[in-house]
Order: C-alpha cells, then sequence, then structure tokens
C-alpha cells in the first residue's frame, strides 16, 4: 500500500476574528486589482498605476463625476436592497432586471400620458406607486408560483427580464412617432415629473429615496415581525410552518416587497435619472446587483460599499476605455476579475488549508 | 487461540475546528471477533471508524492493516484495503436500483456481478430484489443494501455504525445471525452501539469512548452493564427511570379516524383512533416511517386531514374544541404543543442560524402590537432555560447550529414547557443524547405528567418506551395496530405488533 | 401559410435550435454532477468569440487558408476557451464551495465582457460592423452533407440542408444519453450529482468527476457560440444580446427535458418555433389584434410575439414544477457543494 498524504487538508473554522477575516478580503481584493493590472498591461503596454489614475479620475475626477458615481451607486444600491428580503428568504429572484424595467415602463407611461395635465409634485407621488405596483406585479408572478408549486424561481424571474423587455419594445415603439425606435427624452420641453433640484443638487433627491429604502429594509430585515418570519422562511420552510407562519403568504408578501422596490429604483432611474426609457434602462444592474446583495451579505450598510465600489470600477473602466481607446465591455472584465476574487476569498475566511505533512507523527 | 490483529490504530487524533473527536486513540480490531465500540453521543465512535473509512483523514497518529501501515486517504483506499463501513445515515442514492447501487464506483464491468451478489445473499441469508428502487425500500431493506453491497465490494473488515436503531427486535435477532455467520466466516466486524444489551448479547470484546478518549478493552463474557455504564459515563448512574402511577386522568385528546396522505399520495395514517388523557404518557412505537411524524404533526394542525376525522381537545374549563380545520397557531393558542424533534434536529423546531432568544421567540414572535418583534421577554425566557436546564452556551445570541446535540435539545424542549402545555408531544426527544440528558428529558416529561399535562411520547428505544410510558400505541403501516398497557407487557410482544399488521387487514 | 414560408421557420427554427441544444447538452452534463452554472450564456460568449477569433487569425495569416484547418482551429480553440470558463466555474464553486447561482451569473457578466471586447476590437480591425470575414471558415462549417442533401426534394431542404454540426448536435445528444444511462461511467456521474457523499463513500473521485463535467459540459456549451457565429452569423460578430439570450433559453431547456439529453432533441427545436414565431403569425391574426388594440402597424405586434419562447418557458417550468415522479427530478445535490469532512 502506498505511503502518500493527501496533498493539501481543508477544514473548516468558524471562529475566525473580524480583523483576520478583514485582512484576508482585502488582500484578496489587492490580489484582484494585480490581475486586472495584468490584463491592462497585456492589452494596452500602459503602466497600469497610470490607468488606475486615470480610473479614479474617471469616477471623482470632477464634482460632476462625484455626483454621477454617487447617483449611479444609489440606484444599484436600491436595486440591491430590493433583493435583499427575497435572499434573506433564500428566494432567488434573479428578475430585478425585468422589474426596474416595468417601474420604469409604469413612470414613462404616466410621465407621457399626465405629463401636461396634473403638477409634476403630485405627478411623482403617482408615478411612485404606480412604479411600485408594476415591480410589484412582476415580483408576484413567481412568487406565487414558487408557492403553490415550488416552480423553480431562478429561471423563472430571469424570463421575466425578457418579457419585461418585449414590453418596453411595445410600448417605444407604440409611442415613436419617429420611427426612431426610440421615445426620446420625455418631456423634454417642460420637464414634467422630472425629479427637481433640492439645494442646487440634481441628484440628491435620488440619494434621499435611497436613504430612506436603506432605512426601512434594515429595520423590516432585523426588528419587524415581517423580517423574523422572512428569515425563519428562508432557514427552513418545515420550522416556519411548525412555527404557525403561513409560507406561501411570506413568500408572496417578500416578493411584493422586493418586486415593488425594484420597481421604485426603476422610477428613480426614469424620472431621476434618464427621463427616457428604453430596453436598456435597467442597463445590466438587476444582475449586478445580485452579486452587490450576496456579497454584502445582505448587510444594507456593507451594500453600500459594495455599490460604490463597482461603480467605481465601472465608470473608471469607461474612463480608460476612452482614454486609451478600448471599447466599454472592458469594464464587465475587470468587474469580474474582482467579483472572482471577493467570492473565492469568502474560501479563505471560512476554511483553513493546511498543506504538506500533519503536525506531529508517532 | 493468538488472534490475528486486522486493523492496528495507534494514538489517533482528530479535531474538527476548536472540538476535538478523537484523542490520541488506540486499539485492535481482530479477525474472527466482533467487537463491539461503545460510547455516548458525541464521544467520538463515529468520527474514529470514519477515518478507517476514509471519511476523514487523522490529525496525528497511525493506522495499519494486516500489518502494514497504512495511509487511507479516501473512501476508495479503504475498500481496497477490505475495510468497508455501513453507515448509520445510509449512503444509498434514492433513484438508482439495487444493483445500481452496489455496482457503484466500481470500475470493471462485471458480468458474474449479479450472479455473485445473489451468492453473497445465499451464504449469509439476505434477501434482496436487485431491481427494486432504493426509494421504494424500508429501512430494514436499505439496511440490508448496504451490507450486501460492502461484502460484494470484498470488505474484511466489516463496520455497522448504529445497525439497529431503526429495526424492530425480530429484525435485530435476524441481522445479529448474519453478523455472527460473517464472524464464523474470519470476518472482523465493529459494531458501533450505545445500547448495552445489544453490545453485551452480539460482541466479544467492548472497547468504551469517552469524550473522544479510549477508556478501556474488556472481554464481553467478564462484564455487565452496571460496570460499562460506568466505564461510559464516568460516574455511578441510576438506570431506572422513575415512573409513577397516573392520578386524575382527565381526557384531552380524542382522536376518530384520522387518515393523511403522503406527498405520493399513499396513506400515512390509515384511520387511526386513540385517546389521550392529562396526566399520563402515551407513548408511540413503530418501526420508522410508519406515521409517527404525520400523527404528531396532524394533531399540530401541520397535515392536510382527509375528510371524516375528527381531533377533539377537551380544555381545562371543559369545552370541547375540534382541531381539525385548525391552523397551527389556533391548536397552539389552546395549548397543544408539539415539540418535535425531527431526523436532522434543526430541521424543525428551531431555527439553526438563530440564537436562544430568537429561538424563543418562535412561537409567540407574533403577539402584541406593533410592527417589531420584541425581545425582552425571550430574552429573560432563554437566560431562564440556560439556567434551569443547564445549557452549554458561549452566549445566548450564539446560533444554535453551532451547540451540541444535547444542549440543541434542551433549548427546544424548554422552550415548550416554559409555554405551559396541556398537552405535550414530543418526537425521539432523545435521539443524539448522552445517558445524562436523556434522564434530564425523562424527569422534564415526567413532571408534566404530574402537572396534569396529557405526554405524548414518540420513541425508538422500546427499553426506554416501556419503563417510561403509561400505555403504548403502536403504529404499523400507518394504522393503530394495538394500545397495550406499558406494565403488562414486553418487548417481544411489541416488535410483533410493529411489524405484523392484526386482523388480516 | 405557404410551404416556403413554412420551410423558412424551420430552417430558422433548426439554426436556433442547435445553438440550444449545444448549451442545454453541455448543461446538463454539469448538473447531472450537481453543478448549476448560470454562466452558460457566458461561457456560450467565450466559445463564440474563441472560434471566430481563431478562425479570424488563421485566414488572414495565411496566403492560402485551408478550409479543414481553419475549421480545427476554430473548434479547438472554442472548446478550449470555453472549457477554460468552465474551468473558472468548477475552481469556485466546487474547490472554493462560493455559491453557485452567484458565480454563474458573474461568469456571464465577464463571458459577454470578454466576448464583446474582443469582438469589438476585431471588428475595429476589420474595418466595421459586420465585417469580419471569415467567409472560408464559415462556409466550411456551413457545408452539407454531399449527395444526399440534394436528391430529394423538398425534403433535402428540410431534413438535410443544415451545417453538419447540426447533425454533430443530434448525434451528441444520443451519446450523452446512453452515457447517462447505460454506461458505469454515466451511473458514477449521476451518483454524483445525486448524492456526493454516497458516491464518494463508492469510491468515486466526487472532485474530478466534478472538474470533469463543468469542464467538458462548458467545451459543449461553448459550441453552441460557435454555431452562432459561423452558421447563424455567417462568420461576423455584433456586440448584440443574441448568444446571451439564447443561453437563458438553453438553462430553462435543461428543466424541460428533466435532465435527459434525448428530449433535447426535439425541445431545443420546439424553443427555435417558439423564438421565430413572430415572423410567422398569419395575417389574419395580425388584422385581428391591431383592431383590438387600436395599432397602426402590424411590426409593433412583433415586440409582444417575441414574448412567447419566455412565456411558452414559464409555462413549461410551471408543469414541470407540478409533476412529482421520482426519475423527472433534479438531481438531488443540485446547486451544493460537496466538502466531505462537513459536520
Amino acid at each position: 500500500m502506498t505511503q502518500r498524504e493527501p496533498l493539501y487538508r481543508i477544514t473548516k473554522n468558524d471562529s475566525r476574528s473580524f480583523l483576520s477575516a478583514a485582512l484576508i478580503r482585502f488582500s484578496c481584493i489587492v490580489l484582484a486589482l494585480l490581475v486586472s493590472a495584468l490584463f491592462i498591461f497585456s492589452i494596452t503596454k500602459l503602466n497600469p498605476i497610470n490607468v488606475y489614475i486615470s480610473m479614479f479620475k474617471g469616477a471623482f475626477g470632477t464634482k460632476r463625476r462625484i455626483w454621477i458615481t454617487i447617483r449611479d451607486a444609489a440606484l444599484l444600491l436600491m436595486i440591491a436592497l430590493g433583493l435583499a428580503p427575497a435572499f434573506k428568504m433564500r428566494f432567488w429572484n434573479t428578475g430585478a432586471e425585468g422589474q426596474v424595467l416595468v417601474g420604469g415602463l409604469a413612470t414613462a407611461t404616466i410621465m407621457i400620458g399626465y405629463g401636461n395635465k396634473i403638477p409634476t409634485a403630485l405627478l411623482l407621488v403617482i408615478m411612485l406607486v404606480v412604479s411600485m405596483v408594476a415591480g410589484a406585479i412582476w415580483g408576484f408572478l413567481p412568487a406565487y408560483f414558487k408557492a403553490k408549486y415550488n416552480t423553480n424561481e431562478t429561471l423563472f424571474t430571469l424570463m421575466m427580464n425578457y418579457v419585461a423587455i418585449q414590453l418596453v419594445e411595445f410600448f417605444v415603439d407604440v409611442w415613436d412617432k419617429k420611427e426612431s425606435h426610440s421615445v426620446g427624452i420625455i418631456n423634454a420641453n417642460n420637464n414634467a415629473g422630472w425629479f427637481p433640484a433640492i439645494a442646487n443638487q440634481q441628484y440628491l433627491l435620488n440619494v434621499i429615496i435611497v436613504a430612506a429604502v436603506i432605512v426601512f429594509v434594515y429595520l423590516y430585515l432585523s426588528y419587524s415581525k415581517h423580517g423574523y418570519e422572512i428569515a425563519v422562511t428562508g432557514e427552513s420552510e418545515n420550522t416556519a410552518r411548525y412555527a404557525g407562519i403561513n409560507v406561501s403568504t411570506v413568500i408572496i408578501r417578500t416578493m411584493l416587497l422586493s418586486g415593488a422596490i425594484c420597481g421604485l429604483a426603476g422610477f428613480v432611474e426614469v424620472a431621476g435619472i434618464s427621463h427616457t426609457i428604453s430596453k436598456q434602462t435597467a442597463g445590466g444592474r438587476g444582475f449586478t446587483a445580485i452579486i452587490v446583495s450576496w456579497l454584502a451579505k445582505l448587510s444594507p450598510i456593507v451594500m453600500v460599499f459594495f455599490s460604490l465600489f463597482i461603480v467605481f470600477l465601472d465608470k473608471g473602466a469607461i474612463q480608460i476605455a476612452s482614454d486609451f481607446n478600448l471599447n466599454e465591455y472592458a469594464s464587465n472584465i475587470i468587474t469580474g476579475i474582482l467579483l472572482f476574487f471577493i467570492l473565492a476569498s469568502e474560501f479563505f475566511v471560512n476554511y483553513d488549508v493546511h498543506f504538506g505533512k500533519r503536525g506531529k507523527q508517532v | 487461540m493468538e488472534k490475528e490483529s486486522a486493523v492496528e490504530l495507534r494514538n489517533i487524533s482528530k479535531s474538527f475546528g476548536k472540538v476535538i473527536a478523537n484523542d490520541n486513540v488506540s486499539f485492535d480490531i481482530n479477525k474472527y471477533e466482533i467487537l463491539a465500540l461503545l460510547g455516548e453521543n458525541g464521544s467520538g465512535k463515529t468520527t474514529i471508524m470514519n477515518m478507517l473509512a476514509g471519511i476523514y483523514y487523522p490529525d496525528s497518529g497511525q493506522i495499519s492493516v494486516n500489518g502494514k501501515v497504512v495511509s487511507i486517504s479516501d473512501p476508495k483506499v479503504a475498500y481496497e484495503l477490505g475495510i468497508g463501513m455501513v453507515h448509520q445515515h445510509y449512503k444509498l442514492i434514492d433513484v438508482f436500483t439495487a444493483y445500481e447501487n452496489i455496482v457503484l464506483g466500481l470500475k470493471e464491468k462485471n458480468k458474474d456481478a449479479r450472479k455473485e451478489i445473489l451468492d453473497i445473499c445465499l451464504k449469509y441469508g439476505f434477501e434482496i430484489d436487485l431491481d427494486m428502487h432504493v426509494y421504494e425500500m424500508s429501512v430494514s431493506q436499505k439496511q440490508t443494501l448496504e451490507i450486501v453491497k460492502v461484502l460484494y465490494r470484498g470488505a474484511e473488515i466489516l463496520i455497522l455504525d448504529e445497525p439497529t436503531s431503526v429495526l424492530t427486535p425480530q429484525e435485530i435477532a435476524k441481522l445479529f445471525n448474519v453478523i455472527r455467520n460473517m464472524r464464523d466466516d474470519g470476518k472482523a466486524i465493529v459494531i458501533i452501539s450505545h445500547k448495552l444489551n445489544e453490545v453485551l448479547d452480539i460482541s466479544n470484546k467492548v472497547v468504551v469512548l469517552r469524550k473522544g478518549k479510549f477508556i478501556a478493552e474488556v472481554d464481553t463474557s467478564k462484564t455487565d452493564e452496571r460496570q460499562l455504564t460506568e466505564l461510559m459515563v464516568g460516574e455511578k448512574i441510576e438506570l431506572d427511570i422513575h415512573r409513577d402511577e397516573p392520578i386524575d386522568l382527565i381526557k384531552r385528546l380524542e382522536v376518530k379516524n384520522l387518515t393523511v396522505l403522503n406527498e405520493e399520495g399513499r396513506k400515512a395514517l390509515d384511520d387511526v383512533s386513540f385517546e389521550a388523557f392529562g396526566g399520563e404518557i402515551l407513548g408511540i412505537a413503530g418501526i420508522s416511517g410508519c406515521g409517527q411524524k404525520e400523527l404528531l404533526e396532524a394533531v399540530a394542525g401541520l397535515q392536510q386531514i382527509e375528510p371524516g376525522a375528527s381531533i377533539i381537545y377537551t380544555s381545562p374549563e371543559n369545552t370541547e374544541e375540534e382541531l381539525v380545520g385548525k391552523s397551527p397557531r389556533q391548536i397552539r393558542e389552546l395549548g397543544v404543543h408539539l415539540s418535535f424533534v425531527p431526523e436532522d434536529r434543526l430541521g424543525m423546531g428551531l431555527v439553526g442560524n438563530m440564537g436562544m432568544i430568537e429561538n424563543m421567540m418562535l412561537k409567540d414572535y407574533s403577539t402584541g402590537h406593533g410592527l417589531f418583534v420584541q425581545t425582552k421577554a425571550p430574552k429573560s425566557l432563554a437566560s431562564t432555560v440556560k439556567t434551569e436546564l443547564s445549557v452549554d452556551t458561549p452566549s445566548l445570541n450564539t446560533p444554535v447550529r453551532r451547540l451540541s446535540g444535547g444542549n440543541v435539545q434542551k433549548v427546544l424542549v424548554g422552550r415548550e414547557i416554559s409555554l405551559a402545555p396541556t398537552v405535550l408531544m414530543t418526537a425521539y426527544a432523545v435521539r443524539g443524547l448522552d445517558i445524562n440528558t436523556s434522564y434530564t428529558i425523562y424527569n422534564l416529561l415526567n413532571t408534566q405528567k404530574k402537572k396534569g399535562v396529557a405526554v405524548i411520547y414518540v420513541g425508538e428505544d422500546l427499553d426506554v418506551l416501556l419503563a417510561l410510558c403509561d400505555r403504548i400505541l403502536i403504529l404499523c403501516s400507518g394504522k393503530v395496530n394495538g394500545i397495550v398497557d406499558a406494565r403488562n407487557t414486553n418487548k417481544e410482544e411489541i416488535g410483533l405488533l410493529m411489524t405484523n399488521l392484526k386482523g388480516g387487514n | 401559410m405557404t410551404i416556403t414560408t413554412l420551410l423558412a421557420w424551420v430552417v430558422a427554427a433548426v439554426t436556433f435550435g442547435t445553438v440550444i441544444m449545444y448549451g442545454c447538452l453541455g448543461e446538463t452534463l454539469n448538473e447531472r454532477a450537481g453543478g448549476l452554472n448560470l454562466g452558460t450564456p457566458g461561457i456560450m460568449m467565450l466559445g463564440g468569440i474563441a472560434s471566430l477569433t481563431g478562425a479570424y487569425f488563421y485566414e488572414t495569416s495565411t496566403t492560402n487558408p485551408n478550409a479543414f484547418i481553419s475549421v480545427i482551429i476554430s473548434l479547438v480553440c472554442c472548446v478550449v476557451v470555453s472549457a477554460l470558463g468552465g474551468l473558472l466555474y468548477g475552481l469556485l464553486t466546487i474547490t472554493f464551495r462560493a455559491n453557485q447561482n452567484v458565480t454563474g451569473l458573474t461568469l456571464t457578466i465577464f463571458g459577454t465582457g470578454i466576448a464583446n471586447f474582443f469582438g469589438g476590437s476585431l471588428v475595429k480591425l476589420s474595418g466595421g460592423l459586420g465585417q469580419i470575414s471569415v467567409s472560408m471558415t464559415s462556409n466550411a462549417f456551413k457545408a452539407t452533407i454531399p449527395f444526399i442533401s440534394k436528391r430529394l426534394g423538398i425534403f433535402s431542404n428540410l431534413l438535410f440542408n443544415y451545417g453538419w454540426l447540426t447533425y454533430l448536435a443530434l448525434a451528441l445528444a444520443i451519446v450523452l444519453h446512453l452515457f447517462f444511462f447505460k454506461t458505469r461511467t454515466g451511473l458514477n456521474l449521476r451518483a454524483v450529482g445525486e448524492n456526493p457523499a454516497t458516491a464518494d463513500a463508492s469510491g468515486i473521485d466526487v472532485i474530478k468527476y466534478k472538474y470533469l463535467a463543468c469542464c467538458l459540459g462548458a467545451a459543449i456549451s461553448g459550441m453552441g457560440g460557435l454555431f452562432y457565429v459561423m452558421d447563424y452569423a455567417k462568420g461576423t460578430w455584433a456586440n448584440d444580446s443574441g448568444i446571451e439570450t439564447l443561453g437563458w433559453l438553453a438553462v430553462a431547456l435543461v428543466i424541460f427535458t428533466s435532465w435527459k439529453p434525448k428530449n433535447a432533441t426535439w425541445g431545443a427545436y420546439l424553443f427555435g418555433f417558439c423564438y421565430w414565431i413572430y415572423l410567422y403569425v398569419p395575417t389574419p391574426v395580425n388584422v385581428f389584434l391591431m383592431k383590438t388594440f387600436g395599432l397602426n402597424k402590424s411590426t409593433y405586434l412583433q415586440n409582444l410575439y417575441k414574448m412567447i419562447p419566455y412565456l411558452v418557458t414559464i409555462i413549461v417550468l410551471v408543469l414541470v414544477s407540478a409533476k412529482k415522479r421520482h426519475h423527472d427530478r433534479a438531481p438531488e445535490s443540485l446547486g451544493v457543494a460537496y466538502f466531505r469532512e462537513e459536520r
């Protein structure tokens, strides 16, 4: 019989200190930046340090850029927050993209239909409500079938994204009078239904809304009875039933909320940022938000950092793309590399790896 | 005759994080011998055998097989060395047939495989249908399949982890015959167990482990239950369960014509009728999966009940309530409590990732006004349970998943009793617990009985059922196959009732 | 509907059906071993761009490029790069035990990024959209089976007028099916997906099987990307979401087929039909719907018809979840990482 010992052994570590865990995560990010630098260097042959500086300028170089970075991070954060209740329930809502889109579509409908007839303040309230209702409907459908038949929600919500895209395309065509396959800027002449500037800041209202959502989601998940029910249901449906929780109700209620918050993000995007609607309105944020939400372990505070970080990468990558004549997909690559490293870092936080010989040998 | 050793374990240690599962353990396993590995739950019996089977790898120490030092880095190596283990939780694939399970993982295609398997069955007296799917099998059929699988792979060293825990007395007798056949055939056999009478019945030699350490090795013929218990627990303990005569019996539950279908649409409970009284412990016996779980869940409102059934609950105020059609919450508010301890302990009853405080409020989190949960009452309840039942936990917020089985059980039972039930239902309340904790639980149940609570106790250890309960209801294939007076019956009678359905049904 | 339009519909359905079939077969292999890879669309993008890049550099760098060699080069590029994508997924989910859903989604973002990044650069290199001409490679991939494809009239067009990769996909489906259900290795693989602890205890190298399944599975899925680029797009690249969309349908098809490759042989084409249905809706239906909705152009309706494949998928998901037969269920351990020493 051979005398070989395993090359390495893995053991679980439940009790790593906060500091040591933070150190592992930090080194993984540094490693990721090094690998990204290697990628950038191999493509551009430029000094990666300069490239990173260029990235930083792209995201924070001017006051306006800072605001845009904050604005986009806020939007991403809002979607991630919307996903958190669903994820806490272990419901894989991959449909944020579609929920945002229908929220935006609902907003645009009101903007176009009633832009000249109702004062903007009231218009904003109506759009807010309608966008949340639209998102909630998109959340309700997969939740209903999950509750009733345990239908795979990952793919259901994913398919709902495409249904939403086609719905948007349909309305864009119907509204578009010039055959340009675009609705253009809505109410460009009178800004009806647009977010007003607060204290001279165009995007302050966006931030205020997101801040309110952060507080709400935090309290809701951590301290409310609903939050407790979500946690129990996510942990074990049997336990939930045993505790007298109506599991179907919780699944449907939680997804109504999740969809509504994502719909609200659509409202912020359309009324507060782009003032238009197209199938690009959600722009992949629905998927990025899934990763933000998961990596932050559903903690709203950590999500703030992750959304800022990812938007920074995105803006930075777009900047280097234009500075160095690359195309904008470079940002997806760099984001991807980073996320892979962060995903892997969790392993080193939760497990110990021992190489080579065992300890004492008798 | 000089004993021929098959396996020598020397100074084996293994830890999982901070938990030391085995600490410097050494002993031998011999051919032509049945070794009983005795110890309480958590004493490291299974862990050390898992290292022989290649599931775990020791942190330090040395294993020799047939005189040669070996390194069992994975289960494949174990098979090559002729070591086969039948795990407590069977390692079978539900959607495969018996035959597919047996040949799984083997390289060469053997045309005579079927014949060889049937030869093994014939030799030792197994009965097996090779084309049956595992999901169609009974527990004892699955066990037979596991043993045949191991033997077909040429195991000369056979490890059986708690092989009797789910079998009836008759099935146990059959299994022990087979095991003796295998011993006489020259195989080295290890039985992991914590049941003393069985250890004394089957083994030649007993190795006792306690808290991961080797305690003693004794010849079975030179020992008795008292000595083994002392070795196992480390102190003298009273093994008798104190049982009071029931007084002031008051009818609490009257179940009539209860039928419940399982997922596949078959009857999990078939026309079950019985009564439960305050002031007594009603035991429920049956081989595993005969409707025990469904029965308790049906009373607690967790099952879809077929029409025609009624469950009448008589409250202390003497009003009668029909439980069928009520929600779990309504039933609970009447005082009917299910302290269900399922197979995986944390699957139902407790939330593994929550601490004691949050688990305390599982059933009454929704009481009180407002949108937010109240944590004051659960916090004080948690600390009461912690002190009174001496729950060993770093803090009240430590996820209960991290606690040992016994402590998890205490948390669960402590909460249920704190809710002042009139009917208390428990299932497998002592599964996985050490002897001392088990007796704590028995005492708690007896105290509840004295208080006039109707206790329903689903158990698997017939000795305990006979000693603890006043009456025992036997379930067989979802039907009530008899309700006997626990003081005037014996294991054999119950065993027969568990397997042979009466009345030509 | 004339026979010509019907024929056109069949051809279009078979083309996209084949893309979906490759994606589905690869993902089935992976899921049978317990890995749910939502990165499949990303891997198909990788496969597509790798095949194109390989062929492009071969065709432009050689004076007399040989069709056979170009096919080999582009196949090898596709398979290797896709398998690398699978390896990345395996490393993260098998060794590092990261969440499969999140890893998969990240891989799709990453794969799409890589593909469009290099695709965009290739487009730039070759002077504009639709201009990457690997016509020779593309034509070699579109080559039909000689003789038989001409002789049977309409049946030839219907059955034998597709590129050879179409038939390879069908053959692959059969081979995979036989592999899963008739061979010992297939049995072992399914055991890994059902219950890795049992497979491990039976002496199966669980980690090796999982890695092989996700790498080989990714390589097969990647072929879907190759087929899209070479056959449907005729050797050009566009930074659109065509492959990604088909990739998601491929993942859905795995459930539709109950993890049985033989069902993919017709299921994939069914999805293909649904995908193209919007072009072939009969005029009376259009007129009726236009009246109902008060629309003045039928092209508007196409946007709604395009929902059909996704709606069909949703309906299929619901129907599949409502049935509970043992042998149609997902592999038991699907989506769960395995750690032998878990306690």
